[in-house]
């Protein structure tokens, strides 16, 4: 019987792969490679590897939503015209959902603890008294007999993070930056002005909106009212036409 | 938990974060010498830790230290040493990289290390990815320019599908024999003696992956458009290191668990070999770019190089190191030599631009030529010996087709280097260069004196070769 479950899974698993590079919808891959990694969870659970299935699924959740998320941004798909079409793909949809289940009441039905079956690979695990369970197992391996290629793989992840941040990254010269000194060494003097004003004179009849004449010179270029480039020139919003009042 | 041999790694990947952290509080402008300083200092240090390093096999079967693995060891390190070197003059005449570039050297360079002394097949698949992707970064970080960005993105598809083969492989033979340690290997291999189709495949394939870092045909397709497009810098370091790593990787694995398998993978070596030689020096003949022709060069090194392997002897392993060590100094002579190559700044790569040469800057033409000699294997040059000891190990080992199809395709590549001599020496000049950057004049000028005599340290360098052929065949 477990032999069946395993050709099942196995089948399903290559069919659905398969799937995943010649389906034409890209919504359609994605479907489809959940259903491998479904898939690939099962085959583990009836290997007697739990942690591992139940870490495939929960990890490639996360990188399927991902993935979904790429298709979205990436691909040009009108998503209205997809939720017209959504009743012809509930069909399809509810049949990946119910290979899915049952599969599920199959790996659940043949799933054995088998700690046992990982120990030959591994020096050392197999004393009286070592780790049992498969998680334990896994943890050793990887945090003990393995430590060299586990940190050196972290090692990997830090040059891809470098990398990432070298070949994106772009110091944009328009970016409004927060100065927090600048903004603390801020006096009410500096950017408040009172004026007596005329009655029946409004603040454009007075020249336009100001700011007091020390703003200019301390603005960071590109801000309101200053030019890019160059500090500390004046320029008024609003420029006055005729003579000031 | 035995970690004393791989001492001089943790020591410069330490060493490689604190730069990290020191280059990203400095300020942008500046930050590039002051980490190139580091760098540099950093792998001398771990140079001088390498050699006192202690033998032994470290962290549970997945490191091993011998005299094998010191020996390229050093070899990577001089090429990082001298890669960053360059790389500082090439900043300094204008080039634009950001301060991560050393950085990602010393990363590179520690992912070679651990591959030259990886135990375990685990160890050389982290390694080897380690190096890569810093290089697959390395090759595009000026991403404003087109090539250099399609340089990148060129390598990185072909570099990952050539490291899925190469985990392919490893999951085949893992499967095969149970076990991904060396000894352990060895041992099952020769206590079975039958050999399953499944585990030749997998060799097969971890040949395929190693021979693609190697850009050996016909696995090279990547090599000139990556040379051209990366900056030269980074050239000189992917021309370097990573070669050298693959070729321990090769050698270690072919020696040792795989070594009584010897003639089954002898015939595909000897292929390689003859297949990289004759098309590293046909295809060079229609070259205008420096850079290309300097890629399709070390195509045919390469299958030079391979020959002293496909031997399947000590002295052909020796030959090999001893060859690797001679392009190692011609290699990184003639990267320094075409980094100094700039008109008003911008950098210029035609071959045509070396024109009169030997009149606007004797000095450099001179040198270049004392390379380009090198490399054809004039004696009393560096790549002479390099050429002989292959070819004597060939001989011995009754590879008499390779040895004239070596013969052959070194009578060819003669024609193209020497090519570039005559345009610098008998052609009228197009203009001069700008005066090239003190370090990368301190580059070319050491290693041009290292390649003429080369012969004086020819003693030093074989017996350490010797000694360390002899730590994996015993």
């Amino acid at each position: 019987m477990t032999q069946i479950v395993f050709y099942v899974f196995a089948a399903v698993l290559l069919l659905s792969a398969t799937m995943v590079i010649s389906a034409r919808n890209p919504v359609h891959s994605v479907l489809f490679l959940i259903l491998a990694f479904f898939n690939a969870a099962g085959l583990f659970l009836i290997a007697g590897a739990e942690f591992l299935s139940m870490l495939l699924v929960i990890v490639y959740v996360g990188a399927v939503a991902v993935l979904f998320l790429f298709v979205v941004m990436m691909l040009d798909i009108d998503f209205t015209k997809m939720r017209e079409g959504l009743q012809r793909y509930a069909p399809f949809g509810a049949a990946v959902g119910a290979v899915l289940f049952a599969e599920l009441v199959m790996a659940f039905l043949h799933w054995h603890q088998a700690p046992v079956r990982v120990m030959p690979i591994t020096g050392g695990l197999g004393q009286p008294g070592g780790p049992h369970t498969n998680t334990a197992a896994l943890g050793n391996i990887i945090y003990t007999h393995y430590l060299l290629p586990f940190q050196a793989c972290g090692l990997v992840l830090l040059v891809a993070m470098i990398g990432a941040i070298t070949l994106t990254l772009r110091e944009r010269p328009t970016g409004r930056r927060q100065l927090i000194d600048r903004q603390h060494a801020r006096r009410r003097e500096d950017t408040l002005e009172m004026l007596t004003l005329p009655l029946g004179n409004s603040v454009v009849d007075n020249g336009g909106f100001r700011r007091p004449d020390t703003y200019y010179g301390t603005a960071v270029p590109g801000s309101w009212g200053v030019p890019e480039g160059e500090g500390g020139k004046v320029v008024k919003a609003v420029p006055a036409e005729g003579d000031h009042a | 938990m035995n970690w004393m041999p791989a001492f001089p790694e943790l020591v410069l990947a330490i060493c490689g974060l604190i730069i990290l952290v020191v280059g990203a509080f400095l300020k942008k402008t500046e930050s590039f010498v002051p980490v190139s300083a580091l760098t540099i200092a950093a792998l001398v240090g771990t140079a001088f830790l390498v050699c006192g390093s202690a033998d032994g096999v470290g962290l549970g079967h997945l490191f091993i230290n011998d005299n094998f693995a010191r020996f390229l060891k050093l070899l990577i390190l001089t090429g990082g040493i001298l890669a960053t070197v360059v790389a500082m003059g090439y900043v300094r005449e204008g080039g634009d990289l950001p301060f991560e570039t050393p950085v990602l050297m010393l990363f590179s360079t520690l992912g070679a290390m651990l591959m030259a002394s990886s135990g375990n097949l685990i160890t050389l698949f982290v390694g080897l990815e380690l190096s890569s992707l810093s290089i697959y970064i390395l090759c595009a970080i000026e991403r404003e320019r087109l090539k250099a960005a399609e340089a990148g993105l060129k390598y990185f598809i072909l570099g990952s599908l050539a490291s899925g083969l190469l985990l392919y492989g490893i999951s085949l033979v893992y499967g095969y024999a149970g076990t991904m340690e060396y000894p352990a290997l060895t041992s099952i291999l020769m206590a079975s003696g039958l050999l399953p189709v499944g585990l030749v495949i997998g060799i097969v394939f971890i040949i395929v992956g190693l021979a693609f870092k190697l850009s050996a045909v016909p696995f090279h397709m990547w090599t000139p458009d990556v040379y051209q497009g990366a900056p030269t810098p980074v050239t000189a370091f992917m021309a370097g290191a990573p070669k050298f790593a693959a070729f321990a990787l090769l050698i270690r694995i072919m020696a040792g668990p795989f070594g009584m398998l010897a003639p089954r993978w002898q015939l595909l070596l000897v292929v390689i070999s003859a297949l990289s030689m004759l098309f590293g020096s046909l295809a060079a003949i229609p070259q205008t770019d420096i850079k290309r022709l300097m890629a399709y060069s070390s195509i045919g090194h390469m299958g030079y190089a391979m020959m002293g392997l496909a031997s399947a002897s000590g002295a052909g392993i020796r030959g090999t190191l001893v060859y690797l060590s001679a392009y190692l100094v011609m290699n990184a002579g003639v990267f320094a030599g075409i980094a100094a190559m700039r008109r008003q700044g911008h950098e210029v790569t035609k071959i045509r631009d070396l024109a009169g040469l030997g009149q606007t800057n004797p000095a450099m033409a001179l040198t270049m030529t004392v390379f380009m000699f090198s490399m054809i294997g004039v004696p009393p040059m560096a790549g002479f010996f390099g050429k002989f000891m292959v070819f004597a190990a060939a001989w011995n080992a009754g590879l008499t087709g390779l040895l004239i199809v070596g013969g052959v395709s070194a009578l060819i590549g003669a024609y193209y280097y020497l090519r570039v001599v005559k345009i610098m020496y008998f052609d009228a000049p197009e203009g001069s260069f700008d005066r090239p950057a003190p370090s990368l004049t301190f580059v070319s000028a050491s290693m041009g004196v290292a390649t003429v005599l080369y012969v004086v340290g020819l003693g030093v360098i074989t017996s350490a070769a010797d000694a360390a052929a002899s730590a994996l065949i015993g």
